[in-house]
């Protein structure tokens, strides 16, 4: 029996030791388009921006590790087709691989817009994989001195906040009328807006970029923003086509069940490129995180070895900007009421709590683990919480004092 | 250099070297089961979980507050609970036993 899995990142690698940890005897072949040892994703636009470390700092499992668990790694091999009748896939240098099971884990690439002058452009980056990283690390020793960053969401803010440790001049522009538009609340928008202003980056929302020139970046507006460092962070696409041209049922993402299970019984899928319906929330999700991916990793491998198993956790996601430390659970999506609290006395550290009707639906919390894990605790077991109390910020955060 | 003991689980006992680090990297680098640290290191997954033997939990330390708040997130914590990816490793810590948590 062989289990092959396409994309060796967060998803596919901990799919690949899940098997094993679950009893899966045969064959586990894990293909990744990208040459280096799988690799952490997040520190890629945090601390490995800011530093000279090796990717290897960043490894996944040490190279070891696959060999004693019986994984074979195929890096720096692309999947071109998949053919379901046959039960084989074919990499794009031409070698087929017959497979029992078939994994795809293949997240998603960054979507790069249409803006005139961007693809001549030599100074522009976009930023996904550790080459890209080190493309922009290689720039940055011809010390440019004003970056704009194109795109206002966790990532580019994320970049933002490093290239300012670094020194240099930053500038984001955003295209919709606050940072954060499609993942956070207002309040939290202009949290964030004020906290990079006050770290020096300028924030310019409202900005449709529409071309970029050897040394500038010009809205529609007529602002221009001189630049010696662009970096694109706008977003992404998802990589269906392969399930797509393999006839397995995709919309925004590969429509997965609660096995994770595609169309085909014989093929799943896990990750950034799933669209799955969420138990808790009742609705269609696809999320791009590293909780999604290793969480759906875990029922993929049960589910393949035969073992009954529901994806059915509530998501989780971190951010690191500057000093501070943002973790969200839950999804706000829907959202009619929020409550914050800033905790008094203690420096940096808040929490925005989101309800629609009585039902606590996420928390964003910063520099806030007490909030964020209670939360965690109220959303799963959805206790309902005391709202008047919550909004005192006299009463610590307790789960005494909220329900 | 400093030698440190994981107990896993199962019953395995590995002990690695290492002087610099932090316990979660020691604990990948040398195939611990249990020890998943899913968020890298950065304190947000409590996928790196050890209870340090209590004749030992002096010479590692307290955790931080938001080690300890984010400890809550796991039932198996208790008094001698901490992150692996907070624990820096130094010649301090040479000879001292962590059982994994999970
Ligand atoms: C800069 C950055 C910062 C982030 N920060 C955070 C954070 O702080 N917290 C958080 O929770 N999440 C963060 N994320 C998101 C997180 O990294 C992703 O959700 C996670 O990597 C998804 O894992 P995945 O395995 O599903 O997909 P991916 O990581 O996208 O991996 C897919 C892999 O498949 C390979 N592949 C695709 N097609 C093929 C093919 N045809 N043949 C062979 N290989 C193929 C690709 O090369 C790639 O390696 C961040 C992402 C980025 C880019
Ligand atoms: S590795 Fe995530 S908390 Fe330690």
């Amino acid at each position: 029996m062989t289990c092959v899995i396409i994309g060796a990142s967060h998803g596919g690698v901990n799919c690949a030791f899940n098997l094993r940890k679950e009893g899966w005897e045969g064959a586990i072949i894990l293909y990744d388009a990208d040459s280096h040892l799988p690799y952490h994703r997040p520190p890629l636009s945090k601390t490995f921006l800011t530093s000279d470390d090796a990717i290897e700092k960043h490894s996944l499992k040490a190279a070891e590790s696959y060999d004693k668990a019986g994984i074979a790694l195929r890096l720096g091999e692309k999947v071109a087709t998949i053919d379901r009748e046959a039960k084989t896939i074919t990499t794009a240098s031409g070698t087929s691989q017959p497979y029992d099971k078939l994994v795809l884990a293949t997240g998603a690439r960054p979507f790069v817009p249409p803006i005139a002058g961007l693809a001549q452009a030599a100074n522009v980056h976009v930023l996904r994989t550790a080459e890209g990283v080190l493309g922009i690390r290689e720039a940055l020793k011809a010390k440019p001195r004003q970056a704009v960053i194109i795109g206002g969401g966790y990532i580019g803010l994320e970049i933002a906040a490093s290239l300012r440790k670094l020194g240099l001049d930053v500038t984001v522009l955003e295209r919709e009328a606050r940072l954060l538009p499609r993942v956070t609340s207002p309040e939290m928008s202009t949290f964030f807006a004020e906290l990079h202003a006050a770290n020096g980056t300028t924030i310019a929302c409202s900005k449709n970029v529409s071309k970029i020139t050897t040394d500038a970046v010009h809205c529609a507006d007529g602002s221009t923003y001189a630049a010696d460092l662009i970096i694109v962070g706008v977003g992404i696409r998802v990589n269906t086509e392969l399930a797509t041209a393999a006839g397995l049922k995709t919309t925004n993402g590969i429509v997965v069940n609660e096995q994770t299970q595609t169309n085909d019984p014989d093929v799943y899928a896990l990750g950034d490129c799933t669209l799955h319906h969420s138990k808790h929330y009742n609705r269609p999700v696809r999320l791009e995180s590293v909780q999604n991916a290793v969480d759906q990793a875990k029922v993929t491998a049960a589910s393949i070895c035969g073992k009954e198993a529901c994806y059915d956790s509530i998501p989780w996601f971190w951010s690191d900007q500057y000093d501070a430390k943002l973790q969200m659970v839950g999804l706000s999506e829907g959202y009619t009421q929020v409550i914050l609290r800033d905790e008094p006395g203690e420096g940096l550290k808040k929490s925005a709590w989101y309800f629609k009707g009585d039902e606590l639906l996420a928390v964003d919390a910063v520099n806030n683990a007490k909030a964020y894990v209670l939360g965690t605790k109220f959303i799963k077991d959805r206790i309902s919480v005391n709202k008047e109390n919550l909004a005192n910020t006299e009463l610590p955060l307790k789960p005494g004092n909220l329900v | 250099m400093a030698k440190i003991t994981f107990i896993t689980q199962t019953g395995t006992q590995i002990t690695a070297e290492a002087s610099s680090g932090n316990i979660m990297e020691l604990a990948k680098e040398n195939n611990v089961e249990g020890i998943d640290g899913d968020c890298g290191g950065v304190c947000s997954c409590a996928t790196c979980h050890v209870h340090v033997a209590p004749e030992h939990f002096d010479k590692v330390g307290k955790a931080s507050e938001i080690e300890e708040d984010m400890l809550e997130l796991d039932d198996n914590a208790n008094e001698y609970s901490r992150l692996g990816c907070q624990i820096e490793i130094s010649e301090d810590l040479n000879g001292i036993v962590l059982q994994v948590a999970n």
